[in-house]
């Protein structure tokens, strides 16, 4: 099997030709300002590698795109959001504690129904279908492109967001339309934020994954194109350019994923050092660790998982002030390889005390040939102290994980580190991104209450439930496995009430292979 | 009679410090947060008042919104019922309130009386009759000096409106309303037994409001000047750093009601290589330091973010989140035999006498 991994950053775009499991080429290139002619010189250059076009089984594409739209303020659609809850949930209507200059771009209309659901699943009221009619009408005459439906309870009751789906199809079909329980958990209004966010980003979602598409074709790669998601799986480009969102946060996914796969170990600490920080982050069956608390996107409040990241101020181009000694967090970021002394310039950094400490050969060596033993050794402490105490920090117990390293300040980590069974460097570090992308996985995810079910009985249907979603989205449906079990009582509740939280993930089905 | 016309900081501030005053449970004040941010901007006002101010037969509605705090996740808490609820209780009086005040000071419900005062005009009183919060009715200063429970009015989003006229025990009243609560979703504004305005003023907690506005200002101002928060609440509130760990481990379960369970820390900094225990019945109810408990309820544990001082929930409570444990004196009501009684470490199930942390410093 052949998987093509592309991982476009702020900087560079990088891409990897995966032969089964092992990394046969890869390659850098700077990101370009219309992000796809990088691609197109990635994969030509990849190609280049490989003395041809292979059969590729699936490409992968890991972007920063949709988050940057939304943080950038830039290439969005005005939506009209539809809440379905009345006469509950009245108070805070869609958009709220939105930042105004977004609100302002986004808000096209607000329209709120009588309908949805209880806990139980009981109706509220019954749906206004009828308004919904009404409602659809103005939309179809007002010339909004996209929308977004929210409706109370819809992770355990969809019918309504469903029902309103039929109707907008059939008064205004061509406007596209994003339901709040496709997008998954219990929370209405950060799940009505995340189908707002979604619909804002339609068009955008619809020519950049188009274009990606493109990119590939004048590659001469005839192979299905993926988008990686913040949870390190991925999803068709198809089913992507509908649900932009999920690609939220997937870069240190990404990077995390990559460093498991490339030191071959599930449970572990990572620390990526790049240019300006080191990101430590910890692993746990491969993925990552989430965040605690609510993920804001461009200042909305999301749902979203977000990898749990400590983010130090030490990389490789991190300045050395001797008086009184400190590294970073200031740094030459990618001017480095211009104003590093090593390579020249006047800046005293972070790899110039590596090189004179013999840490690692780049640059001209006899540059920093005068640097003080006492300064290089005081500097190197510094560092490998930072980065303990990151470690520590980031280490959910106490017995001893490996720590893998990766990125291009790689050499500041040190060789020992309390707590750290053994660090692991591994091979094609500078482009685990890219390897991350090009393993990423599909998943499925259920979050629901389960009532009158014994616990063994509600997790069984939860997994069941998370595994059909999975298959939906291009899973391989004879191997797929539970990731993530979180059951929460809900108190007050009666009748043995339990939250359970599933998720599940899979290899995707070989192309050409029947899905199920 | 005089009051004091809250800010919309000072709205800011009570939230953040109720949820701190939550000990981990009451639900997080934000939608309440919200929905006073927009009455705010429509020009509506909050109006604080003294308790020594009020008349001896003044009126005053005693406020709180039941349910489960998952459910209040979609259906989001709104004036509208809450209002509902005093003026279906006035109706059934047949008079005025002239006041209304909180039931419990930390989380969601702290807001509920200042969304009723927003709309209707009803001053609040800086006061409540939990200074903290607890799962339940008997748990209250109220119940302590053996005040009536009833009547009580039960309001939800439909218009259904239900009134428990009497109740042979708070025990009664607990299951006749949460069986209403239940049937209408496991949401529902309450107004509770009505109470004089000398009833408030001998057996409630006084100055609770403004204490969780203080409380607040002084993690703002902490973070405004990068100075530690926990630090600064500490000093300012008298309270005590009793341990700093990382979450290694957490248990939940479901028992008669309550949301019961366990949270295992390791400890960081200085209190490494030791061990921490800390559980949980909605609120944070006793801790264990290396097997020894240190800390109990009615004295509030709260446990916050070790960076961000924010106030870490029972519900949100999870592996590997780095923490301080912080206890807070509990008012002096809770404190007495007939106190402990209803909210002491027995009435939670722990066979434990209680011991206070503040117990050698006073």
């Amino acid at each position: 099997m052949n998987r093509i991994g592309i991982d476009v950053g702020g900087t560079n775009t990088d891409a990897v030709l995966l032969e089964d499991d092992r990394v046969r080429h890869a390659v850098k290139t700077p990101t370009t300002p219309d992000v796809m002619s990088g691609i197109r010189t990635a994969l030509a250059r990849l190609l280049e590698q490989a003395g041809g076009t292979p059969e590729v089984d699936a490409v992968m594409i890991g972007t920063t795109h949709f988050t940057n739209a939304v943080v950038q303020r830039r290439q969005l659609s005005r939506v009209a959001a539809i809440r379905i809850g009345l006469p509950a949930s009245a108070s805070l209507p869609p958009f709220t504690d939105w930042p105004e200059d977004l609100a302002d771009l986004v808000r096209g209309q607000v329209h709120m129904l009588a309908g949805g659901h209880e806990y139980d699943g009981r109706p509220i009221v019954p749906f206004d279908a009828a308004g919904m009619r009404e409602v659809a009408r103005r939309i179809r005459d007002s010339g909004i492109r996209s929308v977004g439906v929210a409706s109370v309870f819809s992770p355990l009751n969809g019918s309504c967001e469903t029902e309103a789906e039929a109707i907008l199809q059939e008064v205004c079909p061509d406007v596209a339309v994003t339901l709040s329980h496709r997008l998954g958990r219990l929370g209405l209004l950060e799940r009505e934020n995340v189908t707002l966010l979604n619909a804002c980003l339609r068009d955008l979602a619809r020519s950049t994954t188009r274009a990606f598409g493109d990119a590939l074709a004048t590659s001469g790669i005839r192979a299905p194109l993926y988008l990686t998601q913040n949870d390190g799986t991925v999803m068709l480009a198809s089913e992507a350019e509908a649900y932009p969102v999920y690609s939220f946060a997937s870069g240190p996914t990404n990077s995390m994923r990559g460093a498991a796969f490339l030191s071959k170990r599930e449970d572990a600490i990572v620390v990526d050092v790049g240019g300006t920080t080191s990101d430590i982050g910890s692993l746990r069956n491969g993925f990552p660790r989430d965040a605690n608390g609510v993920a804001e996107v461009g200042g909305v409040r999301t749902l979203f998982r977000m990898p749990d990241l400590l983010s130090l101020g030490l990389g490789g181009g991190s300045l050395v002030v001797e008086e009184p000694l400190a590294v970073g967090p200031r740094s030459v970021g990618y001017l480095l390889t211009e104003q590093g002394r090593v390579f020249g310039g006047e800046q005293l950094t972070a790899t110039d005390v590596a090189v004179a400490a013999n840490l690692v050969e780049l640059g001209d060596r006899r540059r920093v040939a005068a640097l003080s033993p006492a300064l290089v050794r005081a500097c190197v402490a510094r560092m490998h102290a930072m980065i303990e105490e990151g470690v520590d920090r980031m280490k959910a117990d106490a017995s001893p994980v490996p720590l893998i390293v990766v990125g291009g300040g790689s050499f500041l980590v040190p060789d020992r580190v309390p707590g750290i069974s053994e660090v692991v460097h591994v091979p094609h570090q500078a482009v685990a991104n890219a390897v991350g992308a090009a393993i990423a996985q599909v998943s499925g995810e259920v979050d629901q209450v389960f009532q009158g079910l014994s616990r063994e009985r509600a997790l069984a249907e939860a997994q069941r439930l998370a595994e059909a979603k999975a298959v939906r989205a291009g899973a391989d449906p004879s191997a797929l496995a539970v990731v993530e079990v979180e059951d929460l009582p809900i108190a007050y509740l009666p009748g043995n009430s339990l939250r359970v939280r599933l998720r599940v993930v899979g290899d995707i089905a070989r192309a050409g292979a029947p899905r199920s | 009679m005089t009051t004091t016309s809250l800010s919309a900081q000072q709205i800011e501030s009570l939230a953040l410090g109720a949820w701190i005053l939550g000990t981990g449970g009451g639900g997080s004040p934000y939608h309440g947060l919200l929905n006073l941010r927009r009455l705010y901007r429509q020009g509506a006002r909050v109006r604080l008042m003294d308790p020594a101010d009020l008349a001896d037969d003044a009126a005053v509605a005693v406020v709180s919104t039941m349910g489960a705090p998952l459910v209040m996740q979609e259906r989001v808490v709104d004036p509208g019922p809450m209002v509902e609820s005093v003026r279906a209780m006035e109706r059934y009086l047949g008079r005025r309130f002239d006041a209304v005040m909180a039931v419990e000071i930390g989380g969601s419900n702290a807001l509920q009386p200042c969304q009723i005062g927003a709309v209707t005009g009803l001053p609040v009183v800086d006061g409540d009759a939990m200074g903290r919060a607890f799962p339940e009715a008997q748990m209250t200063s109220f119940a302590i000096h053996d005040l009536p429970m009833a009547p009580l009015t039960l309001v939800d989003v439909r218009d259904n409106a239900v009134i428990v006229a009497r109740a042979a025990s708070w025990k009664w009243m607990e299951r006749l309303s949460r069986k209403a609560c239940v049937e209408v979703g496991s949401i529902a504004a309450t107004c509770k037994a009505p109470r004089t305005g000398r009833e408030v003023k001998e057996c409630g907690i006084l100055y609770t409001v403004s204490k969780a506005i203080r409380l607040g200002e002084t993690v703002q101002a902490a973070r405004a000047a990068h100075r530690d928060p926990i630090q600064a609440v500490i000093d300012a509130e008298g309270g005590r750093r009793i341990f700093g760990g990382k979450i290694r481990d957490v248990d939940r379960r479901t028992t008669e009601g309550f949301l019961r369970g366990t949270a295992t820390l390791d400890g960081l900094d200085g209190d490494r290589g030791r061990s921490f225990r800390l559980a949980f019945q909605n609120e944070f109810a006793v801790g264990w330091l290396d097997g020894r408990p240190v800390v109990m309820t009615p004295d509030l544990i709260c446990v916050m973010d070790a960076i961000s001082g924010e106030a870490i929930g029972t519900e949100t409570l999870r592996y590997g989140q780095r923490v301080a444990v912080v206890a807070l004196p509990a008012p002096p009501i809770l404190l007495t035999p007939k106190g402990l009684e209803h909210v002491g470490p027995r009435a939670f199930g722990y066979d434990l006498d209680f011991q206070s942390v503040f117990a050698e410093a006073r």
